[in-house]
């Protein structure tokens, strides 16, 4: 017997209004996302420190509604929920890679983080104005066109659109829709 | 070539725990059978959202709390943690193994694994479990506290990485050995968090716990779960464990099933290893490395199994420790203690000048009074040596068998262990 997770309709805050996109290669880890000495502080001391190794003007330039594209292994390291909690403080629409790390994948999807894959990210340009529609799996590009990502899996979706898992479980219990 | 209905160990277990047939990477909402939280990770982490919530534990008969990265509590923010751990432990009834051990020896010690289950731990070296055949795998604190009030998690069906060994293990080898060698091969992303499966005469002819440090240590290689299909010698240990055994007789990865990657590797060939600082993928020959060693650590759920123990003392027996040398001693579970000291083990330690420390994860966590100093260097039975773990960032750690750390305590130095087997 399955029981899914419901109580929100899938898609429904899934798309985010237009913003920038900054440009990432491969392997970023979590203590460039989340770096160690600063993960005594809270996660606005974290965050304003987020990938300052690989981009040093990244959390104060980024903006709500902003996405980050990224080569293969993002997210690889330790099972840190900050690195994905910090993107998701910055205001980040959501990440695009090749391939993410598994455990931050999970957490990413946990805290609302809209996370997909796409074969190849190469042709997205830095700074272009794009949209991120995750319902339908795809980035649409303000000057025309768009890339293909993977759609994420059904089950998944309630979980982004509610905001993440506790939200989401918040909106369950309190619909007494537990079996 | 895949075979029509022929299934992974994975898929299997997966699948049973879903109520229906999965594909491999397809995501599924699955029943969770059993959820371990430790000091660390669990209640001071999840019930701040389970209050949140408002909702209690979907069942508190599935869930089993250990404490172990913070005792004895012997600095007080560590003290705070275990007392809060503790009051937790009496108002929701879970079942609570206090100061017994490292929670990855300490569950299946105790006879709460077996074949087949669907296991959560909020630990990454989780995948310990699957030594028993159970799938287990390591989460966050936010996805077990989701866990905790609903019982059920998504996960995507893995693919399955066979690493098959064949042939015999010689004299002086141990299953530590294997993975750091697999470490080094296969780098610590070759697991691609998928279900690493070790299988071949040589795992079937391991014992239990040194199987359980093959498993633990998937977690280097990225895997999301590391397994080993049950036979007899799970069966025995179970057993005596007092664990609930349903029928896992077919419970294995089927001829023809669908494999990501099959890799072979002969045991007949294989040396002693260490990994150099600061990775376990550094690996290479012990007999190759050159370096003088301060400390010597016995410890972790890698590495101070009842085994692990006896497999030290077999050089430590009669030798002393190299001038200025300190020897850390911390079984992994009070049970294996009790255990080797019976046997005469713990006294080989004691006669040989070691410090012995509690059952608990000690050093490896780095979360109490003894953590390595600036510019020491330790060889190490633990699974981890990035910079800075078990002390100071300027610490070197080596890791190796229990042999070869024994060898190293011995010689001062890292070396070879056989040739101290051989003169024994
Ligand atoms: S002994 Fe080390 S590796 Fe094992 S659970 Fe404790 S901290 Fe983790």
């Amino acid at each position: 017997m399955t029981r899914s997770v419901t109580g929100v309709k899938p898609g429904s805050k899934a798309q985010s209004k237009v913003g920038r996109i900054f440009r990432l290669g491969d392997d970023i880890d979590t203590d460039q996302l989340a770096p160690g000495r600063y993960m005594r502080g809270g996660i606005d001391a974290l965050a304003a420190h987020c990938l300052e190794s690989v981009r040093p003007d990244f959390a104060q330039s980024v903006q709500r509604g902003d996405i980050l594209v990224a080569g293969r292994n993002f997210g690889m390291g330790s099972s840190r929920e900050q690195a994905a909690e910090a993107l998701r403080h910055l205001g980040l629409a959501g990440v695009v890679a090749e391939s993410f790390a598994g455990i931050f994948y999970r957490n990413a999807i946990n805290l609302g983080l809209p996370v997909l894959t796409t074969a190849d990210s190469s042709a997205v340009k830095e700074g272009a104005a794009a949209r991120l529609d995750v319902a339908n799996g795809r980035l649409m590009l303000k000057e025309g066109g768009s890339l293909a990502l993977d759609p994420l899996p059904d089950n998944l979706l309630p979980i982004i659109a509610a905001g993440g898992l506790v939200p989401l479980l918040k909106a369950r219990f309190s619909k007494g829709a537990v079996t | 070539m895949t075979m029509q209905n022929a299934r992974t160990l994975a898929q299997k277990i997966i699948g049973r725990a879903t109520g229906r047939p999965v594909a491999i990477g397809e995501v599924v909402t699955a029943q969770v059978d059993l959820a371990m939280i430790h000091d660390s990770g669990g209640p001071r982490r999840v019930a701040p959202i389970l209050k949140e919530l408002g909702v209690g534990l979907w069942d508190p008969e599935r869930v089993v709390l250990i404490s172990d990265h913070f005792v004895p509590g012997d600095t007080e923010e560590g003290a705070r943690i275990l007392q809060l751990t503790r009051d937790w432990a009496a108002k929701t009834g879970v079942a609570f193994h206090d100061g017994q051990g490292i929670c990855h020896i300490v569950l299946p010690e105790r006879g709460h694994l077996a074949p087949g289950m669907l296991v959560v731990g909020g630990d990454s070296h989780s995948p310990t479990g699957g030594a028993f055949g159970a799938y287990m795998f390591g989460i966050g604190a936010t996805e077990m506290a989701g866990v905790l009030a609903t019982g059920e998690i998504w996960l995507r069906v893995p693919g399955t990485i066979l690493i098959e060994w064949r042939g015999t293990l010689g004299p002086g080898l141990m299953a530590k050995d294997i993975m750091l060698a697999l470490c080094g091969r296969l780098g610590m992303d070759g697991g691609k968090y998928q279900a690493v499966e070790y299988t071949g005469d040589t795992i079937a002819a391991l014992s239990m716990q040194e199987r359980m440090t093959l498993a633990n240590m998937a977690a280097e290689l990225g895997g999301q779960a590391g397994l080993i299909a049950p036979d007899r010698v799970t069966e025995a240990y179970l057993a005596a464990a007092g664990a609930r055994l349903g029928d896992w007789s077919g419970l294995a990865t089927d001829p023809g099933a669908d494999l990501l990657e099959h890799h072979l590797f002969d045991a007949a060939t294989l040396a002693p290893q260490v990994a150099a600082p600061h990775s376990p993928a550094n690996a290479g020959n012990a007999a190759d490395a050159d370096a003088k060693v301060d400390i010597a650590y016995l410890g972790a759920c890698t590495g101070a199994k009842y085994e692990d123990l006896a497999a030290a003392a077999q050089i430590l027996r009669g030798r002393r420790l190299a001038a200025g040398l300190e020897l850390l001693v911390a079984p992994a579970s009070r049970r294996d203690q009790t255990r080797a000291s019976a046997d005469g083990i713990m006294a080989v330690f004691e006669s040989a000048g070691a410090k012995i420390l509690p059952n608990a994860c000690g050093i490896c966590a780095g979360y109490g009074a003894h953590r390595l100093a600036a510019g020491t260097t330790c060889i190490s039975s633990t699974a981890r040596n990035f910079k800075g773990r078990m002390g100071d960032p300027s610490s070197q750690v080596w890791l190796g068998s229990p042999l070869t750390v024994a060898a190293a305590a011995v010689a001062g130095r890292i070396v070879d262990p056989r040739e101290m087997l051989e003169a024994a």
